[in-house]
């Protein structure tokens, strides 16, 4: 219905807030992305740092006290916000589908595969019993496991941790979605299962068209998946560009102490750095830039609130002191 | 699976054996039948004649183990006071107790669980507030005033419902049941929702604690990913995640109503076993009150097994089977 031009997802000044009695967690606030058709992005971030709730948050399953309070989600033009809860129910899992993070948790102990595949099928196509269990099976050898129809009749916990998580990928593709939300998929699984998991996921992205978001903590993972990345920290966007250049070229310091965390082989030696101080909680949030405590380059400039400027041609960024000399270093 | 049931068999027929010695000492020491059941003017000849007819003459060990030996042959002796085969006085009153148990149980499911679901899926609404203020009126008002204040209200004042015995019977599998006829019903009604009363209450705050505890879950969030109705969602996978704590709890709950509803049974002049056992306790007829309890172990043992088949229906992660060996 919309042009080929228009993205997939587009959010915008997406706001979602906790009114807890301690007072309002700012989970989300302010942030904005789009999302191209067949294109992947990363959102990346700590634990704490809002990414989950965004993603929860575009599915329409905040729970109170949680409650999305402004900004618009824009999903093939529609504004997602607006809807009502059963037109929103008639999106989830169909149109937009999501992967939750722990697999051993997601799928429900005391029912069958087949049934918790089946009615997924039939909530929102009207197709016999038999033609739902016939894409139920499908679905199952499409995401690479074996004997599907025998599998069809076991219980989650006959499964392995990838091959639930596996189950679960194969659920969220049932209606062939034009978004799926992946919330941190491959974390519990080991690293070989992940590699899988990631490869045929990227597959079926580019083959179909889905637009995926996938919420992860861990960078290598977004570095070999994703065509742009969202740093997130304490509800906000903070850098936002595609993926080699954030990497290569962060401009935001906490993207910097970010890579320079993460264990390479290039360092073999030297001691691992780290971000200093902790994430602030998002309750009585100070005002000025949120990470300016932990930040080696903060001043009092920091002491106002950093616009999300474009720094660079395609790269933003929320910062009044970015790593630019750096950037253009390299770039010279 | 065979071996899981034989196994369950062996520990209760031990738990039958431990159980009628413990009861057989026990009534020993409470006191003589022999005081209460010879009328006092009799003189020593026929004292001694009576004892010796009752087989109390022998020594205990000598006693037991007469009884052991019939009670191998289904022979569990002669009441004292009804000189009827106590076998034979419990099964005649059981199918009385047992409807208004069965009658009580399931009002509590039907009753508890939808209150009990509600209250847990809306804990902050007016109506969950009053359901589990409600509850804990059920928890701890006393039975017994709970049914004179039925008896008064609905028998007395209103004249809607009888408030005594069974009413008439039709027969069924060999017994009299009243809950074949229209009157009996009438009849079951009040006693069944006295004896309900703590039930539905108990059903209500389980169920509520696991739909607290269920909807929070990772799988629940999914099911809702997946676009499913919120009908399907509470109705399926909520609602069979819950039903496990609550069958564990509903049928211990069965089986003590059945041993021991004896101040409703009373109140209500229903004529089953809860009456009897009072009756035989006051006039320490022994025979009675081992052959009963030996009844009751062996039903609390049959509804344990049946609970836990029941888990396997419900949890595919528990599978039964004999464990080592």
């Amino acid at each position: 219905m919309s042009g080929a031009a228009s993205p997939t997802l587009e959010v915008r000044n997406l706001r979602t807030h906790f009114f807890t009695r301690a007072g309002v967690v700012k989970a989300v606030d302010d942030v904005s992305f789009t999302v191209p058709r067949g294109k992947v992005l990363g959102l990346v971030g700590e634990s704490g740092s809002g990414k989950s709730v965004t993603g929860f948050s575009i599915i329409g399953l905040v729970d109170p006290p949680g409650r999305v309070v402004s900004g618009e989600i824009l999903f093939q033009g529609r504004d997602l916000t607006r809807l009502s809860e059963e037109e929103m129910r008639d999106l989830r899992g169909n149109r937009i589908a999501m992967i939750f993070q722990d697999p051993m948790m997601t799928l429900n102990p005391v029912l069958r595969i087949d049934t918790q595949m089946i009615e997924t099928v039939l909530a929102h196509a009207r197709v016999s019993r038999e033609e739902a269990r016939q894409r139920a099976r499908d679905a199952l050898g499409m995401v690479g496991i074996p004997s599907p129809e025998e599998r069809l009749h076991a219980y989650p916990h006959q499964f392995s941790g990838g091959m639930r998580q596996r189950v679960a990928i194969a659920i969220a593709l049932l209606h062939r979605p034009d978004l799926i939300i992946a919330d941190e998929p491959t974390t519990a699984l080991d690293v070989t299962i992940q590699g899988q998991i990631l490869a045929e996921v990227q597959k079926l992205s580019a083959t179909t068209g889905t637009a995926l978001i996938w919420i992860t903590h861990d960078l290598s993972v977004v570095a070999g998946l994703a065509d742009e990345i969202a740093v997130m920290y304490a509800g906000r966007i903070v850098e936002r560009g595609p993926v080699a250049e954030v990497l290569d070229r962060p401009l935001h310091p906490y993207t910097v102490g970010l890579i320079g965390s993460v264990p390479s082989r290039n360092r073999r030696g030297e001691p691992l750095r780290q971000i200093p101080g902790m994430t602030p909680s998002l309750l009585n949030l100070p005002p000025g830039c949120a990470f300016r405590a932990r930040c080696p380059r903060a001043d009092e400039a920091c002491r106002a609130e950093p616009p999300m400027r474009e720094l660079l041609p395609g790269r933003e960024a929320r910062c009044f002191r970015p790593h630019l000399e750096a950037a253009a270093e390299t770039a010279a | 699976m065979s071996v899981y049931l034989l196994r369950r068999l062996l520990q209760a027929v031990a738990v039958v054996f431990a159980m009628s010695l413990i009861v057989f000492v026990g009534v020993y020491a409470i006191g003589d039948p022999v005081e209460i059941l010879i009328s006092p003017d009799a003189d020593q000849l026929e004292r001694e004649r009576a004892i010796a007819a009752l087989g109390l003459d022998l020594p205990l060990w000598e006693q037991y183990f007469v009884f052991l030996a019939r009670a191998m042959q289904g022979d569990l002796g002669r009441s004292f006071v009804f000189n009827e085969p106590a076998l034979r006085l419990i099964l005649q009153r059981m199918p009385a107790t047992l409807e208004l148990a069965f009658g009580a149980t399931i009002m509590a499911l039907i009753i508890g669980l939808p209150l009990g679901l509600y209250a847990g899926l809306r804990p902050h609404s007016p109506l969950s507030r009053a359901i589990m203020a409600g509850s804990i009126l059920g928890f701890s008002l006393p039975t017994f005033w709970v049914g004179l204040m039925l008896i008064m209200v609905f028998a007395v004042q209103l004249g809607w419902l009888p408030s005594t015995g069974r009413g008439p019977t039709r027969e069924l599998l060999g017994l009299q049941w009243s809950f074949l006829t229209w009157e009996g019903m009438r009849h079951m009604l009040m006693p069944a929702i006295n004896l309900s009363l703590f039930k539905i209450s108990l059903v209500i705050r389980l169920t509520r604690a696991g739909v607290r505890e269920t909807i929070l879950q990772d799988y629940v969030k999914f099911a809702r990913a997946k676009g499913l109705r919120p009908a399907r969602v509470v109705g399926v996978h909520v609602f069979k995640n819950i039903l496990i704590p609550v069958v564990t709890v509903v049928g211990l709950e069965l089986g003590s109503t059945i041993a021991f509803s004896v101040v409703t049974e009373s109140v209500f002049a229903w004529p089953g076993m809860g009456k009897l056992i009072i009756d035989s306790i006051n006039v320490l007829d022994r025979p009675v009150i081992v052959a009963y309890l030996m009844i009751i172990v062996l039903m609390f043992i049959t509804i344990n097994l049946v609970v836990d088949l029941t888990y396997s229906v419900l949890d595919p992660r528990v599978r039964l089977e004999a464990k080592g060996t």
